[in-house]
């Protein structure tokens, strides 16, 4: 799976025609996606409960602080319910889980659900700009290395691609601010908008993009446009890595099967060829490829949100989690496992009801 | 070809952006960068974390008060325009000022008064312990504290010195908040906690416009504030982690405050003409713990040699350069009784000869250390001396959490942290450096000296206790300095540094303080021109 | 090599199994070999297990010597890269660091896919309800955000250098394991291994004498590949102080470090993190020169 953070490299692999069918045998209809994915997502609730009490950072002390009495200790950690068994504390929890109660956050104080709906356009608008960005530089660039494949252009997309995934990117992103913001003066500084700016777009869909164009305040678009495009363009190169090699096995696969030179004898212009016979093709294994980017970026921002100073879930919980605020990291995992799981399965769906020789 | 038409695209991207990056702010507005990703609550009777007390100062008045303008005045008159003490020195009453109203329109009265210190003592939460220091609990405080018609009256269990009562006054907790409207929005029995967690209902210069946690906070100014209504009609606190960031911030003009910013920032941002560098002394030492149940540390030929290892002099001139500066004692400057007496320096040699005589030739500790950079690079210097005089420093980096987590079981041999007083009087911090009545493992006390588990001699901790009772200020102070001078001699958890706020401005900006060593940020008296 | 030897290894009609075996690595470095880019990454790779074998000799300082004075120094003859906040020869620690980056990647190169080829293949082998759960537990690990499954193991562990190892390693290896698996899958019918299992041989006998070999070629290739995700995970989490302690130089906490000062001393930051994209680079080379060698129905894919 790609990821910016972690884990990627040029051997992830596209799910196969082959994963998708054996998904098809197991999944027999919509019943068996729901279950699946209840069973998942209550499993990533039981594995992050279980960190999360295991974890040596008390919760109780974040709520009471540095000068609480043991008696004001002790009163707190009644009210948390931690003096019961664990294995009564997580069936309370997934209860309130199932009527949509996520609890409250420790280190917010406000309910999780409301936090959760505060920082998850933050990173969605993010991930969103970045697969954008990724797809239209990675997919022509792709095609283009496997029509001329082993020629220099090819070399040269192998080499961007291959810088893109050895990069880490927390320390471009440093890098970048310091020079486009801190020396060039071209973009907006860290943080989502000017600051000048915050609060005085009314909030709809909470992506300040789209925010501010329907309320057609241009200058601050604009604002928002001028912090947004550093850390879209660096995860946006990452995902350009990711699709770009994607894309390129995709089309060598098209372009060495007979079909092609049937159409090349035919006497048809190479451009027709690639664009329109072989990438045609490949659309249905791109789409997927795209959709398992965009989850990616969406759970793999971490080190990028931080550098930026972006309110994003992935600072949401990892700033959590080192409070052992257990709340937050619990309803921020699901709700992301939840994205994942659904891109994953929405991406298989799409990839059966395409492609015939799957079905 | 290919360099024009990067040049062109340069060109294209700086019409582009340029105008939004380098805007000044509007001014009105008051936009400051810092770090507030601490705030957990708004309630006065909850908050106690730095940032949030910068909140409720804001948004609240108390009965009395430091003036922003000139803080070393001490308490003034506030909500209360005057208060006596009873001839035994147990009651307190305070008169109101007349004709104020919260910022709900309600007038603020005795009731309320009353009715705040009330709540917090019986919500009980983190900061309570202030106000409880004078007697009251959950169950008396009904009797303890009430009002007469415009008058609130305080019956205390001892005869406190008054600047001691007074001083406690001024602390956040002791907020008036308003008691029909906070009623109106409790739940159960509540107090209306949850709901002024994220709301406010003061009589303060500002309101709370807006909070997103770790994000930042809004406040607009109260037009009719009974001290005038504030210059700046909105205040903007932005959560920015990093200094560099901060510092960007400011150079482009994004900003007018920046609080984080680390010495070498702060020594670029002074050779600027277009910004000031404040330097504020805050109350907060940073100190040296050394936990008396580790076999090495409890011998007081070791903790005299520690003192000797800090490379005091090197770390002020380094990578704490005007962030800190060398302060040896518990009381900070600013405070009743502070003493300015630095007898240690960096002396390895000294430190060798005293470890010789004592037959310590060699020795492992295993210690950790919160990851925060000041702590961990004091850490680390301390390490390296160390590892001169034949000691071996073993050191883990963890979070905050994690951290206060180990040292509340005692379980840090070598604590570096700091210690932020709770409220403007000397006993904030002697409580805490200099006292502690159980030494036991049971006894789970929240003082430092309990946490590095030194039993304090008893004829200190008397001394700390007395000097609360005192009524004439001049002996009190000297009692504090004596204290102070036994406690340089034999006590293991060793005062290195304190805390000075170098917050980086424009320099239209004026009056600007974030509260000195007694009290917190006040933007009620900020103006720009 | 003389000529006997390489035509011996050419050879169309090996006379032993042995002689098969080499003439098929000698192929597989002729192709390696005649990849510029790849040579460039294995290039790269033996020197830095050279400056980390070499490192007490190399080192032009030693890598934790303070020197307050002398703090923040831009590159110079006696510094090469400069000096750190507590003055200390970032060169040295760079050199110093190495050792710390090979001992990350090789510790999780190995425990990662061994976990992940010992789940998967018993997955595929014995089927049914086994698959079913093994597979979930796989699918709930890979559906968890993985720098933060990391960050949370570390901080269950308690921070430090083999805790980060550990939890890389335990957040890394589902992939490994849906890679053993599908295998597995098409093995697991062979003729050879129902050959195999008329002849008697035990279910672990198969398992470990013939599903695991036939795995393990495909699993090189996705490791080599892998290598360099996990240099920036590790890395992730030193900038984190997750990782490596002080003051051991590791690279990620070395650019931690340096973030304070970024804008005035910009080396302090910019060197481990060239240094890291460097050796990343490096492997992504490497691995991508070895996918043609190794698995070339995947290189075509």
């Amino acid at each position: 799976m790609a990821h910016p953070d972690m884990m990627a490299g040029p051997g992830a692999r596209p799910p196969s025609a082959r994963r998708g069918a054996r998904l098809g045998r197991q999944l027999r209809g919509v019943a068996g996606v729901l279950l699946s994915l209840a069973l998942t997502l209550l499993g990533l609730l039981l594995v992050t409960f279980i960190i999360g009490r295991v974890m040596p950072i008390d919760p109780v002390l974040k709520v009471v602080g540095e000068r609480a009495t043991q008696a004001q200790y002790d009163a707190a950690r009644l009210a948390m319910g931690l003096d019961q068994p664990l294995w009564r504390q997580f069936l309370t929890y997934a209860g309130q889980v199932l009527h949509g109660d996520f609890g409250r956050s420790i280190s917010t104080g406000h309910a999780v659900t409301e936090d959760l709906r505060r920082v998850f356009p933050a990173t969605v608008e993010l991930a969103t700009l970045g697969t954008l960005i990724g797809v239209c530089a990675g997919v022509p660039l792709g095609v283009i290395a496997a029509a001329r494949r082993g020629r220099w252009i090819d070399q040269i997309a192998r080499v961007v691609a291959l810088i893109g995934y050895s990069m880490p990117i927390f320390w471009l992103g440093l890098m970048g601010l310091l020079l486009f913001y801190g020396i060039l003066g071209w973009i907006g500084g860290p943080g989502r908008q000017g600051i000048i700016y915050d609060g005085m777009v009314p909030e709809v869909t909470g992506m300040i993009l789209i925010d501010s164009l329907l309320s057609g305040d241009w200058g601050a678009f604009r604002d928002t446009f001028s912090h947004i495009i550093l850390p879209a363009s660096l995860l946006g190169y990452f995902s350009l890595a990711y699709i770009s090699r994607m894309t390129r096995s995709f089309m060598l696969e098209q372009l060495s099967a007979e079909y092609i030179t049937t159409a090349r004898v035919k006497g048809l212009s190479e451009r027709r060829v690639i664009w329109g016979h072989a990438f045609r093709n490949i659309l249905v294994p791109l789409v997927t490829v795209i959709a398992l980017s965009f989850a990616s970026l969406l759970e793999g921002s971490v080190l990028t949100e931080i550098v930026f100073s972006w309110p994003g879930l992935g600072q949401y919980i990892t700033k959590a989690l080192l409070a052992g605020d257990m709340n937050a990291v619990l309803g921020g995992t699901v709700l992301i496992g939840t994205c994942f799981v659904v891109l994953n399965i929405a991406s298989d769906i799409l990839y059966r009801l395409l492609d015939p020789r799957a079905a | 070809m290919f360099q024009s038409s990067i040049r062109a695209l340069m060109l294209a991207s700086v019409v582009a952006f340029a105008p939004a990056a380098f805007a000044a702010t509007p001014a009105d507005t008051l936009v400051v960068a810092g770090q507030i990703d601490d705030i957990i609550s708004m309630d006065p009777a909850q908050s106690f974390e730095l940032s949030g007390q910068d909140v409720i100062k804001n948004l609240y008045d108390r009965l009395v008060d430091f003036d922003p303008v000139d803080l070393n005045a001490g308490i003034k008159p506030s909500l209360a325009e005057s208060w006596e003490v009873s001839p035994d020195g147990k009651t307190i009453t305070l008169t109101m000022r007349e004709g104020i109203k919260f910022q709900s329109g309600n007038p603020v009265r005795a009731e309320d008064a009353a009715w705040s210190l009330q709540r917090a003592v019986k919500l009980n939460l983190s900061p309570a312990f202030i106000l409880n220091q004078f007697g009251f609990t959950a169950e008396n405080v009904d009797q303890q504290v009430g009002f007469d018609g415009n008058k609130v009256i305080l019956k205390l269990d001892q005869p406190y010195a008054q600047s001691y009562v007074l001083n406690s006054l001024a602390s956040e907790v002791a907020s008036v908040v308003d008691k029909e409207t906070v009623l109106s929005h409790a739940e159960g029995e509540d107090q209306g906690n949850k709901w002024l967690s994220t709301n406010s209902a003061g009589s303060g210069p500002f309101t709370l416009a807006a909070w997103r946690p770790n994000e930042a906070v809004q406040f607009a100014g109260n037009a009719d504030y009974w001290q005038g209504a504030p210059a700046m009609k909105r205040v903007i606190v932005r959560n920015v982690q990093e200094s560099s960031a901060q510092r960007l911030l400011l150079e482009q003009g994004d900003i007018d405050v920046a609080r984080n910013l680390t010495p070498t920032d702060i020594e670029a941002l002074s050779n600027s003409d277009k910004l000031v560098v404040g330097n504020e002394p805050r109350g907060r030492i940073l100190y040296m713990g050394l936990n008396q149940k580790d076999p090495i540390l409890s011998n007081p030929a070791v903790v005299q040699a520690m003192r000797y290892l800090i490379d005091y002099k090197g770390i002020e001139g380094s990578f704490l350069k005007g962030q800190f500066k060398i302060h040896q004692n518990f009381l900070p400057e600013g405070y009743l009784g502070a003493s300015d007496e630095n007898p240690w320096t960096y002396d390895v040699e000294k430190a060798r000869k005293l470890l010789a005589d004592a037959g310590v030739r060699s020795g492992t500790i295993k210690t950790t250390v919160r990851d925060m950079a000041e702590y961990s690079n004091v850490m680390q210097t301390l390490q390296a001396s160390m590892a001169q005089v034949g000691l071996t420093l073993e050191i883990q980096q963890v979070t905050g959490a994690q951290s206060l987590d180990a040292y509340r079981a005692r379980r840090v041999p070598i604590y570096i942290g700091e210690w932020g007083p709770d409220y403007a009087d000397p006993n904030t911090n002697a409580s805490t450096f200099a006292y502690n009545p159980n030494n036991a493992d049971d006894a789970k006390l929240s003082q430092l000296a309990w946490r590095n588990a030194w039993a304090v001699p008893d004829d200190m901790n008397k001394a700390t206790i007395a000097a609360t009772l005192e009524g004439d200020t001049d002996k009190r102070k000297q009692m504090y300095l004596d204290i102070q001078q036994q406690y340089r001699d034999i006590a293991p958890i060793i005062p290195l540094f304190q805390r000075i706020e170098r917050d980086g401005m424009q320099k239209n900006v004026h009056n600007w303080t974030a509260g000195g060593s007694v009290t917190s940020a006040m933007y009620g008296k900020v103006t720009k021109e | 090599m003389n000529p006997t030897t390489r035509t011996w290894l050419l050879s169309d009609a090996p006379q032993t199994r042995r002689q098969a075996r080499l003439g098929a690595l000698y192929q597989g470095w002729l192709t390696f070999r005649a990849n510029k880019l790849a040579m460039l990454g294995l290039v790269i790779l033996l020197a830095l297990l050279g400056i980390a074998a070499f490192a007490p000799w190399l080192a032009p300082q030693n890598p934790l010597a303070q020197d307050l004075a002398g703090r923040l120094k831009p590159p110079s003859a006696a510094h090469w890269l400069g000096t750190d906040a507590l003055g200390r020869d970032i060169l040295s620690r760079l050199i110093y660091g190495s050792r710390v980056t090979l001992f990350i990647v090789g510790t999780v190169a190995l425990i990662a896919p061994v976990i992940g080829l010992f789940i998967g293949t018993v997955a595929g082998f014995a089927g049914g309800w086994v698959d079913q759960v093994l597979m979930r537990i796989t699918d709930i690990f890979l559906a968890f955000p993985k720098l933060i499954l990391a960050l949370a193991f570390v901080a269950a562990l308690g921070p430090g250098i083999g805790n980060a190892v550990l939890a890389l390693a335990i957040t890394s290896w589902p992939p490994y394991a849906r890679l053993a698996r599908a295998e597995t899958l098409s093995i697991r019918n062979a003729d050879y291994i129902a050959a195999a299992r008329l002849q008697g041989a035990g279910r672990l006998r198969l398992l470990i004498g013939h599903i695991w070999p036939l795995c393990i070629s495909s699993l090189i290739v996705r490791v080599a590949l892998d290598m360099a995700g996990i240099i920036l995970s590790a890395a992730g989490l030193g900038f984190l102080g997750l990782g490596a302690q002080p003051p051991m130089p590791e690279w990620g906490a070395m650019i931690s470090d340096g973030r304070t000062y970024i804008l005035d001393f910009w080396w302090v930051a910019a060197m481990p993190g060239m240094a890291i994209f460097i050796v990343s680079l490096a492997f992504n080379l490497l691995g991508d020169g070895l996918r043609d060698v190794l698995d070339p129905k995947g290189a075509k894919e």
